[in-house]
């Protein structure tokens, strides 16, 4: 009994979070698109449970709730990594061979076609279509922090770098 | 038209402004077609298929769905430009389209065939986009093919606004996007209640009746079976629609005589079902009165509905009244008496049904609708499946001669005839009721106030001095209002008649394909014409049904072996949409499955509780190999606690051991 009764209760715990959120934004279906980036700010991404409840709790059709967030990039479906790397794939950036660090990304961490966060869940590789800083191209964000003409060997040298602080923790 | 205030140009003519709500309404009205896929007069506007542009002189290229009139516009509806944009847009959407036009369900009656031909498109000059997407046949009633979608969101839009159920959407972007059910799942796993109203809007082939013929055709050619068909009220006034003839045009008899010609081999009309149905539903309605029972009663006819209720409000559940459809319940007469009158052995007995509807082919295959492992009907068939079966066989309904219907389910009264029509259960249903509550003979059997297209019709009808508030909706969306008032106490009423879609069955989701409402209509005239001229026009008249009764259903409506074969359970549906966890599952096959709500407002303890109960009792009792728990996890506190069991609902509050020894007797059962 003590089991079952925990785990329900760890599903609670896991939901109040989404509760608070809904309560915060008054439970309107107007509020939906900042209800789903404040959800997948805490949870990093959008599972298709924490749709079902966001759609019952806003009285919206899940198939609704559901194109709002396959429409925007934005929005991950699937989990992703605990640390993220943006990288920049706009004309500019293109031009100074952005593929190559993505390759090298992709490589390093046995990435393929989707498949964009690694095993361990703690890298995710994205390419987003401008950062707006073209003068620095190739550019790459990582966790936030924009790393300028960045080269496939420092994107796998902060590899190395994450992974080794995360062993040390 | 002297008055230049209120006057526009279309082509250099001058024309009034008389309140239309938008450019292509008004062009319209001068005898010009503008083309379109997205508009729709019920439904809001769009403007995603860009195919009603018009040249606004100062203004430049506009689509005319969704630009205002104003006064003073001059207005060109063609001209090299806007030729050559219809024309490329057609092309683009041909280029994305599965271009298998002989072979489609929708050929000779789909919007894009007949556009590109007005339009002239003769070649396509883009490439044929390589990407297929699978097709959706998961659902009894619907298949859905999105390599034919051209993403006009038509079905989008009847479903959310028209029908409020939503399930389906746009989902994606771009070229990914697509129609879809929530997590691009399979129609049958989401809340579609099949009402085949997104395939009644679809402009092409993208969503169609799902087809049962070859199956039927396989009956028929078949020596050893001996194949029964009930053809249901609204399909006479549609299926000659096929045939060159109106709409409304009753051609029953014409009917009859096709079906024989093509091999059927007793032609039974579902109006002798829906009699029987009066009997029951009615017998169940004036019990319920004097009983103080669950009312305002809601009509069960309609599978569109019954699936709504219990997907979207199951707590009104107990108020649905327990009596079959006419389908079903001809399903089941036919079951129970046919083997021993057409001396046939059971197994070869095939029961077919044609029918204006897509939900009743979902009906059908419900597992609650079996006798002896057998469906107790076993083949579907739309109003326009039937219409494709005879053109197959190269039969023209306007040279066939008239014959009648088989003895004895082809008597029927016209109180079974009106049932295709939004309001008919209804009437049916008080021309029984009051001549059983009053005693008397009916004089009058006109109820006109419970006829036509109005969203919500209301009346009071005094028997006896006892006064029965009735009302009657069409159009999930118009129920789905009814049901808030009723929850919040704006309204109160004895009796409810649903029907799924608007304009009852008439424009269901299997007539052929007509979207306003002056088919609805005539259709429905024809109707009340064919009820006219009847015989007997009350249910009770029919001695064919009251006949039946004495010989096999324990002599009387209401009775044991009534209640056996003429009714059935509702199944609450709602839990499956929410976010869920499984807490214990067996290794062994999954011979119940149980479903527990919990509320995540904080304090609410009851499921929680529940869950630990039957988690408990289930090892204890060493039955946790055959079932599967689930936790449904709703923010809505009021349903913390309540539980499925298969087809078992307890509400909320229920106590702990009523569940639990449900639970042991659902598992001695099995």
């Amino acid at each position: 009994m003590q089991s079952s009764i925990e785990k329900t209760q760890s599903m609670i715990d896991h939901l109040a979070e989404v509760n608070r959120i809904l309560e915060k934004n008054g439970r309107q279906e107007a509020r939906l698109i900042p209800i789903l980036q404040e959800i997948q700010e805490v949870y990093k991404y959008l599972s298709r449970d924490m749709i079902a409840y966001v759609a019952d709790a806003l009285g919206v059709p899940a198939s609704r709730v559901y194109g709002v967030a396959t429409f925007y990039a934005h929005f991950s479906l699937t989990p992703k990594g605990k640390h993220v790397f943006r990288l920049c794939d706009g004309t500019a950036c293109h031009v100074k061979k952005s593929h190559g660090i993505l390759n090298a990304l992709y490589s390093k961490l046995e990435l393929f076609g989707d498949k964009n966060t690694s095993d361990d869940l703690l890298f995710t590789v994205e390419t987003v279509s401008c950062l707006g800083a073209c003068g620095l191209a190739p550019v790459m964000v990582v966790d936030g922090e924009v790393h300028g003409q960045a080269t496939p060997e420092l994107a796998c040298q902060l590899v190395d770098q994450l992974r080794a602080a995360e062993k040390a923790n | 038209m002297s008055d230049s205030n209120n006057t526009l140009f279309v082509n250099g003519r001058e024309v009034e402004i008389a309140g239309e709500r938008n450019l292509l309404e008004l062009i319209r009205k001068t005898g010009i077609t503008i083309p379109t896929f997205c508009y729709r007069s019920k439904l809001s506007i769009y403007g995603a298929c860009r195919l009603c542009l018009v040249q606004v002189e100062g203004k430049g290229i506009m689509a005319s769905c969704s630009t205002r009139p104003e006064p003073g516009m001059r207005i060109e509806t063609d001209n090299k430009q806007l030729h050559a944009l219809r024309k490329i847009n057609i092309e683009l959407l041909l280029a994305n389209h599965h271009r298998e036009c002989p072979s489609c369900e929708r050929s000779a009656n789909c919007t894009l065939q007949d556009l590109a031909r007005q339009l002239g498109v003769t070649e396509v000059r883009f490439k044929q986009r390589e990407k297929v997407s699978p097709i959706d046949d998961s659902s009894p009633s619907l298949v859905r093919d999105p390599n034919k979608c051209v993403l006009c969101g038509d079905c989008v839009r009847v479903c959310s606004e028209v029908q409020t159920v939503g399930a389906l959407d746009f989902a994606g972007r771009g070229a990914n996007a697509r129609v879809v059910p929530a997590f691009d799942q399979n129609l049958n796993q989401v809340e579609c209640v099949n009402c085949g109203q997104c395939a009644a809007v679809c402009p092409t082939g993208a969503i169609v009746p799902k087809s049962d013929r070859d199956k039927v055709w396989a009956a028929i050619h078949d020596p050893s079976k001996k194949v029964v068909v009930q053809i249901a009220p609204a399909v006479r006034v549609a299926l000659g629609e096929r045939f060159g003839f109106e709409p409304g045009d009753n051609v029953d008899r014409r009917m009859v005589g096709a079906l024989r010609l093509m091999g059927f081999d007793q032609i039974y009309d579902t109006c002798y079902a829906a009699d029987m149905t009066i009997f029951e539903e009615g017998t169940e309605l004036l019990e319920r009165i004097q009983n103080h029972g669950a009312l305002p009663m809601f009509t069960s006819c309609c599978p569109g509905w019954v699936k709504f209720v219990e997907t979207f409000y199951p707590e009104f559940l107990p108020q649905v009244s327990s009596t079959r459809s006419p389908q079903q319940i001809f399903g089941a007469v036919a079951r129970k008496t046919l083997p021993a009158a057409l001396n046939v052995k059971p197994e070869d007995l095939v029961v077919v049904s044609i029918m204006p509807c897509t939900a009743k082919k979902f009906e059908a295959q419900l597992p609650k609708f079996r006798h002896d492992g057998r469906p107790d009907v076993d083949y579907v068939l739309t109003t326009i499946e039937a219409a494709q079966m005879l053109e197959s066989m190269g039969i023209n309904l306007k040279k066939v001669k008239p014959e009648d219907f088989d003895v004895p389910f082809g008597m029927a009264t016209g109180g079974g005839v009106i049932f295709g029509a939004t309001g008919g259960v209804m009437e049916a249903a008080l021309r029984f009721a009051a001549e059983k509550i009053s005693g008397k003979p009916l004089e009058d059997v006109n109820f006109s106030s419970v006829r036509g297209l109005a969203p919500r019709k209301e009346a009071v009808v005094v028997v006896d001095g006892k006064k029965l508030r009735l009302a009657i909706v069409h159009g999930l969306g118009n129920a789905r209002a009814l049901l808030e008032d009723l929850k919040s106490g704006r309204v109160e009423y004895d009796f409810i008649e649903v029907m799924a879609c608007p304009g009852g069955c008439v424009a269901g989701g299997g007539q052929p394909i007509s979207n306003d409402d002056e088919f609805r209509t005539k259709r429905a005239d024809g109707l009340y014409r064919d009820d006219k001229a009847r015989e007997f026009q009350k249910p009770q008249e029919n001695t064919e049904v009251a006949r039946c009764y004495a010989e096999n259903l324990g002599g009387a409506p209401g009775s044991h072996e009534a209640h056996e074969w003429l009714h059935t359970r509702y199944v609450n549906r709602e839990q499956l949409f929410n976010a869920k966890l499984p807490i214990m599952r067996g290794s062994g096959e999954v011979e119940l499955s149980i479903c527990v709500s919990c509320s995540t407002r904080s304090g609410s303890e009851q499921g929680k509780a529940l869950i630990g109960a039957i988690s408990d009792f289930l090892v204890q009792q060493n039955l946790n190999d055959r079932v599967e728990l689930l936790a449904a996890f709703t923010p809505d506190p009021a349903k913390d606690g309540e539980a499925t069991l298969g087809t078992l609902t307890f509400a909320a509050g229920t106590p702990v051991a009523t569940v639990l020894e449900a639970c042991q007797q659902e598992l001695n059962e099995k």
